[in-house]
């Protein structure tokens, strides 16, 4: 941290917030915007390639996930899906039922159409978690009533990093005949998905976390459920998505989840290592520091992790005066300047969910970047802790 | 969204730290937000002298207390006392809607530091 060159270091550890769309899915990206800027619905030549290079795409998302390419529906983003994903369901089965089972973990983009929903006479049960994070499967099962429809719970948690028992409560879900709906946004590139084996009917997903282009992403819905079409218009999606097609997001899309899907488990054994030695790390350096989410069944780039005594919105804004740049809880959570609702959800009091600083890795950080975080973190959580008048 | 006056007070801050021959210390919390302020006060003749502050909490709260602890410095008490959360995030140069109530605590620990200190000479508070 001595002289300007050590000052000018960048370190980006905020993958769960986004990430930089990769050069290669760019390049894959470019002629669709000046050359094949056909559109896909149209008759002649230049339209028949781009729908190609689109169904294209829809191959390499269902790949991904282990389903068939009819079950891809391209959207704008994860909250989107996550929005037409609980909508949708609802709609199409009211006449079976009103209630839903979520957790008190899920993403706003869950939690808030839920709490719309409920002003729609939705019944919606709220699971709570452990201090780990976790969801209890057998809590899921003791929920289900007559009326539930869906269950919707994350694959893995985008502040905590926990992942979900997704498999066991897909099965739950499978056996009582319900809707299983997950958020997968996190997950894609990091965890293995097969929608299959996890018995998913939902799940939605965004291709900027996995080095995509922001602006796109999908809906996986299993062949014969039932779900309202979101946005009304034209044919496009078979009639379920409606609005001509945003053809370079949908091939950047698909090079992306391709990319990321390529070698998970090299991929995440690399993150762990890294995210393992920078916790290890901090932990030891840092004084009255704790590791949030789960030590084992957490996403491989996530280093969730509290410094009592200090404001983490101020950690946050000392690290980027330094080049290094986290979040403290969730991005969203920090404009709101609510306290986490996912470290509330867990047991971490609010005063000490403030604390929290959120570095999540990614394929571009080095042991370089760990070895620089180390050694700059602990130094300004000292000085913040000596301005606080908890120190004297 | 913070402004280059409000991230040199953070980054920076003035007067921060203990005064050990402080005649007054008062401490201030904000019950929303868990954050916390500490003033310490030297008064001479009415008249603030040297002022220090600790803080917990975000970069909005520790740049309005390194404002106000430089807007009180040199001032009488009486002086003191009119300032508000207004004139300490004016002072920043203007702070975010949602940080506004961080001004608060910088303001609280001055008026609190002030009355306690004349509470303590046997004087009504104000």
């Amino acid at each position: 941290m001595n002289g300007s060159s050590a000052q000018k270091r960048q370190v980006y550890m905020d993958h769960a917030a986004t990430t930089p769309t990769h050069p290669d899915v760019l390049a894959a990206m470019l002629p669709y915007f000046t050359q094949e800027f056909g559109n896909p619905s149209s008759l002649y030549s230049i339209g028949r390639r781009v729908r190609k290079a689109v169904e294209g795409a829809r191959e390499q998302v269902a790949a991904a996930l282990g389903a068939a390419p009819a079950e891809i529906f391209f959207c704008a983003g994860g909250t989107e899906a996550d929005n037409w994903a609980l909508k949708g369901a609802v709609s199409a089965h009211r006449s079976r039922g009103s209630h839903i089972i979520t957790t008190a973990i899920e993403h706003h983009a869950v939690l808030h159409t839920c709490e719309y929903l409920e002003t729609q006479g939705v019944r919606v049960t709220y699971l709570p978690v452990d201090r780990y994070g976790l969801v209890d499967p057998h809590a899921v099962e003791d929920a289900i009533c007559d009326d539930t429809i869906m269950i919707s719970v994350m694959m893995a948690n985008n502040e905590a990093g926990t992942i979900e028992p997704v498999g066991a409560i897909g099965t739950i879900a499978r056996e009582h005949g319900i809707l299983f709906h997950t958020d997968a946004v996190q997950a894609i590139g990091h965890l293995p998905i097969d929608v299959e084996a996890m018995h998913i009917d939902l799940l939605s997903l965004s291709a900027h976390k996995f080095h995509g282009p922001k602006g796109i992403g999908a809906l996986y819905v299993r062949d014969g459920v039932a779900i309202e079409r979101f946005v009304h218009g034209g044919a496009q999606e078979k009639r379920r998505r409606a609005g001509t097609e945003y053809t370079p997001g949908i091939i950047g899309l698909g090079a992306a989840i391709e990319r990321a899907c390529t070698d998970i488990e090299g991929h995440a054994a690399r993150l762990r290592r890294l995210r393992d030695r920078l916790i290890d790390g901090v932990l030891r350096e840092v004084p009255h520091s704790a590791l949030n989410g789960h030590p084992e069944l957490r996403l491989p780039g996530n280093a969730s992790m509290s410094f009592a005594g200090i404001d983490g919105e101020a950690l946050l804004l000392m690290l980027d005066a330094q080049g290094i740049y986290g979040s403290t809880g969730s991005a969203c959570s920090s404009a709101s300047g609510e306290p986490s609702h996912v470290l509330t959800a867990m047991g971490v009091p609010p005063r000490l969910a403030g604390t929290s600083l959120r570095l999540t890795l990614g394929e571009v950080n080095t042991d370089e970047d760990v070895d620089y975080v180390l050694a700059v973190l602990p130094g300004i959580v000292e000085r913040l802790r000596a301005m606080s008048p908890l120190s004297a | 969204m913070y402004n280059e006056t409000v991230m040199d007070h953070f980054t920076n801050p003035r007067n921060v730290g203990v005064l050990e021959d402080a005649d007054v210390v008062a401490e201030t919390s904000s019950p929303g937000c868990g954050d916390i302020t500490k003033i310490y006060l030297k008064i001479r003749d009415n008249r603030i002298v040297d002022v220090k502050f600790q803080t917990l909490g975000c970069a909005a709260a520790i740049a309005s207390s390194s404002m106000a602890t430089e807007l009180v410095k040199g001032k009488t008490l009486e002086e003191a006392w009119t300032l508000t959360r207004t004139d300490v995030a004016d002072a920043l140069g203007g702070l975010p809607e949602p940080k506004l109530h961080c001004s608060v605590l910088a303001e609280d620990a001055i008026r609190t530091a002030i009355n306690q200190y004349r509470i303590d000479r046997g004087l009504a508070p104000w």
